[in-house]
């Protein structure tokens, strides 16, 4: 029993795995945790965190959102588990705190949990995520009862479709969770380069409507990563967000010497 | 001034394209979001083309959310789960109040004696914060031991939503969001919980209604409660072998006014201060998945027992300084406890309780917790009991169930006292820590105070009620 093999393995570093619970000062990295409700998010937090927050087979068990933290590679991260939403689009109030975090909390990356035995209805919500942001890894969780259906998840077409590092994993028997430990490390430190999927197939006119819009978003306020995203939610007339551009809300938030400023007080 | 020119630029080019492109932006929006989504699916989802013959889910579902079979088993199951429980706990109550109450206490207090300690302080600390806190341990722990992990053994596996399922559509038709069965089910384990857990709701006048509501569900600290009276009171009028079976029927019962209440009180509040016609959603059913066991026990003991005792205990402490207080300080030859007492008593027979009930209600404000054993204590006191209790104020030995049973008939109680109890502790004020959750998620003081007035005044209209039919017929 060497343990020469196992190190090229992810498996193996789940070793430098340290649990850390509420301990959050001075984490280096920010990982947000988002999901259709009932998919394993509260599970993946616990096993990441080592903290006992209450899991329940039960949509809507996390309508607010729980912190914890971990440290891997040498790295300290902060991860908040959001309320399982099957949009950001809509109005109530656990989505708007799910798409405030994503948006605003600026994670530095976001972890979407999927039902892998409902993969195409939870599809929904990670395109929506990827509109957002560009910093993902797609969590296929339950993957064990997919098997139990006969339902197989081919990983690889789903990365390459997506543009984000996809991951089969059984939160519950630990199944897959170096691995996805490994990805979060490697897409929040910009080792992993996401190029994720943006929804394509919109009619002419429209097209040309978002694409009018984002650039003069992306002219006058340059420092905007999501410009397309916010071009499409005004287009929605979506209120929170006109609101945080009338604010300023949206471009201070951006602003590269202001993240310092934030960086720096929040150290 | 140059990006305030920036953001109206934005703005105003926006709403220019909003006009062209038209109304259907949104639908078509979720359109494209749908159809990248099953072709992204399509590549990267294999189904075996062989369906397995025998769909566990599918057929259990059938069954628990049949239209004829879905409420009797879930009252079935209910039922199940009080009998284990009302039957388990019985011996080791015993147990722990032979320790605490019988062992532990004498010694303490002959400790106390032997190093000269004023008879007031060994009083308030031993015969009242002592015995307090000895007792809330010997009368719920047990019961919580067991009632709590079998609860989460039953969320775990996933039945909890087929109850919200059976039930959604009686909460549509009074009116109210379909997922006020979600949150209802929530408050079964703490109403604070299920005030939190009313965020799953939309519509705000829908939320309002869940969050009002939501005390109708008998919560953690009162199961012990309703578990005990029905022990003592409704249990003990029937043959010994069947006790277990009627005390759990009757708890199941409370529990099932509790949900025609919160049916009734929905029903009226949309239709007159919160009018409005009932949204629509889609309820997911997830799929059953087997409780891993010592996991849920771990949880469930932790979280939900030891919480729920470290309440109790924190509010058991100071009430039991307060009880021997009461008990002790004198105004002329009567004591505060008995003057409250003898002046309630009048205000208790009109809606079938009693003075002592009243009092231990008021002294137990902060937590549901401590009720029965501040009843029991003042029960003693009033009664004057000498040889189950040490003085005027100590808490008596509880034994076992007969001879709490014993001393409760000799102060008065009748069954009508115990039924009026169990209602009067389903329909009350939430506890403090609701009262708090229900202001800081409606922000508004009025809709606090009706969340906690509606329940007293109903708690109070019913017990008249019963205990008037109750005195014309028996």
């Amino acid at each position: 029993m060497s343990d020469q093999a196992c190190e090229t393995c992810p498996a193996y570093r789940k070793a430098d795995l340290k649990k850390l619970g509420i301990n959050m000062t001075d984490f280096d990295f920010v990982v947000a945790l988002a999901g259709n409700p009932n998919t394993g998010k509260s599970t993946v937090f616990n096993n990441l965190t080592g903290l006992r927050q209450h899991t329940g087979n039960w949509p809507g068990k996390t309508v607010s959102r729980a912190e914890g933290a971990f440290s891997f590679n040498d790295k300290k991260f902060k991860i908040v588990d959001l309320p399982g939403t099957y949009s950001l689009l809509s109005t109530s109030q656990d989505e708007e705190i799910a798409r405030d975090f994503i948006l605003f909390g600026r994670p530095d990356v976001t972890v979407v949990v999927v039902d892998a035995t409902r993969l195409e209805r939870n599809l929904n919500l990670v395109l929506q995520v990827l509109e957002i942001t560009d910093k993902a890894v797609l969590c296929v969780n339950l993957i064990d009862e997919a098997e139990r259906k006969k339902i197989k998840i081919d990983e690889r077409s789903l990365s390459r479709e997506l543009g984000i590092p996809v991951v089969l994993t059984a939160a519950r028997q630990n199944r897959g969770m170096p691995e996805l430990l490994n990805y979060i490390f490697e897409v929040s430190s910009g080792q992993f380069k996401c190029k994720p999927h943006r929804i394509s197939n919109e009619t002419r006119e429209l097209k040309s409507a978002v694409e009018k819009l984002t650039s003069k978003i992306s002219e006058q306020f340059p420092h905007l990563p999501n410009a397309r995203w916010v071009a499409l939610r005004l287009l929605d007339g979506d209120q929170r967000i006109i609101d945080s551009i009338r604010s300023g809300e949206l471009n201070t938030l951006f602003k590269p010497e202001v993240n310092e400023d934030l960086l720096m007080e929040s150290k | 001034m140059s990006e305030e020119k920036n953001k109206n630029d934005v703005l105003t080019l926006a709403d220019e394209l909003r006009w062209e492109i038209g109304e259907d932006f949104h639908d078509s929006l979720a359109e494209s979001i749908y159809s990248d989504a099953s072709k992204i699916a399509a590549v990267s989802v294999i189904y075996d083309d062989k369906k397995p013959k025998f769909d566990f889910d599918r057929t259990i579902d059938r069954i628990v959310t049949s239209r004829w079979l879905g409420f009797p088993i879930m009252f079935l199951i209910l039922s199940v789960v009080f009998w284990i429980t009302i039957e388990g706990s019985n011996i080791p109550s015993q147990f722990l109040a032979s320790i605490l109450v019988d062992t532990v206490h004498p010694a303490l207090k002959s400790f106390a004696d032997s190093i000269n300690t004023p008879w007031w302080l060994s009083g308030i600390l031993i015969d009242g914060a002592y015995l307090a806190v000895a007792w809330v341990i010997a009368v719920m722990l047990p019961p919580m031991m067991i009632f709590f992990p079998l609860f989460s053994l039953l969320e775990d596996f996933g039945y909890l939503p087929r109850v919200a399922f059976n039930m959604d559509n009686l909460y549509r038709r009074v009116g109210a969001h379909g997922k006020q069965a979600l949150t209802m089910s929530m408050g079964f384990g703490c109403n604070a919980a299920g005030v939190v857990a009313s965020r799953i709701i939309d519509s705000p006048r829908e939320r309002l209604i869940a969050i009002i509501t939501n005390n109708f569900s008998l919560c953690n600290g009162r199961w012990p409660t309703q578990i005990l009276i029905a022990t003592i009171f409704i249990g003990s009028t029937a043959p010994a072998h069947l006790a277990g079976i009627v005390s759990a029927g009757a708890v199941v019962g409370i529990a099932l006014l509790g949900i025609f209440f919160s049916l009734v009180v929905s029903w009226f509040l949309s239709r007159t201060v919160l009018k409005g016609e009932a949204s629509t959603f889609s309820l997911e059913l997830p799929p059953y998945r087997p409780p891993r066991i010592l996991r849920t026990l771990y949880t469930s003991i932790i979280d939900r027992t030891i919480f729920v005792l470290w309440r109790a205990v924190v509010f058991a402490f100071p009430a039991g300084i307060v009880i021997w207080l009461v008990a002790n300080i004198h105004f002329g030859d009567t004591t505060i406890a008995e003057l409250f007492i003898n002046w309630a008593n009048p205000l208790g027979f009109l809606i079938g309780l009693n003075g002592v009930i009243l009092l231990a209600y008021i002294i137990a404000i902060p937590a549901n917790e401590i009720v029965i054993p501040t009843i029991l204590m003042l029960t003693v006191l009033v009664v004057g009991i000498s040889e189950v209790g040490g003085g005027n104020g100590v808490m008596f030995e509880l034994d076992s169930i007969e001879a709490t049973s014993a001393i409760l008939h000799a102060g008065g109680w009748t069954m009508l006292t115990g039924v009026s109890l169990m209602l009067f502790s389903l329909l009350h004020n939430p506890c403090s820590t609701t009262i708090y959750t229900i202001y800081k998620e409606t922000g508004s003081i009025k809709w606090t105070l009706v969340s906690t007035f509606l329940p007293i005044i109903m708690g109070i209209a019913v017990c008249f009620t019963v205990a008037q039919i109750w005195k014309i017929f028996i």
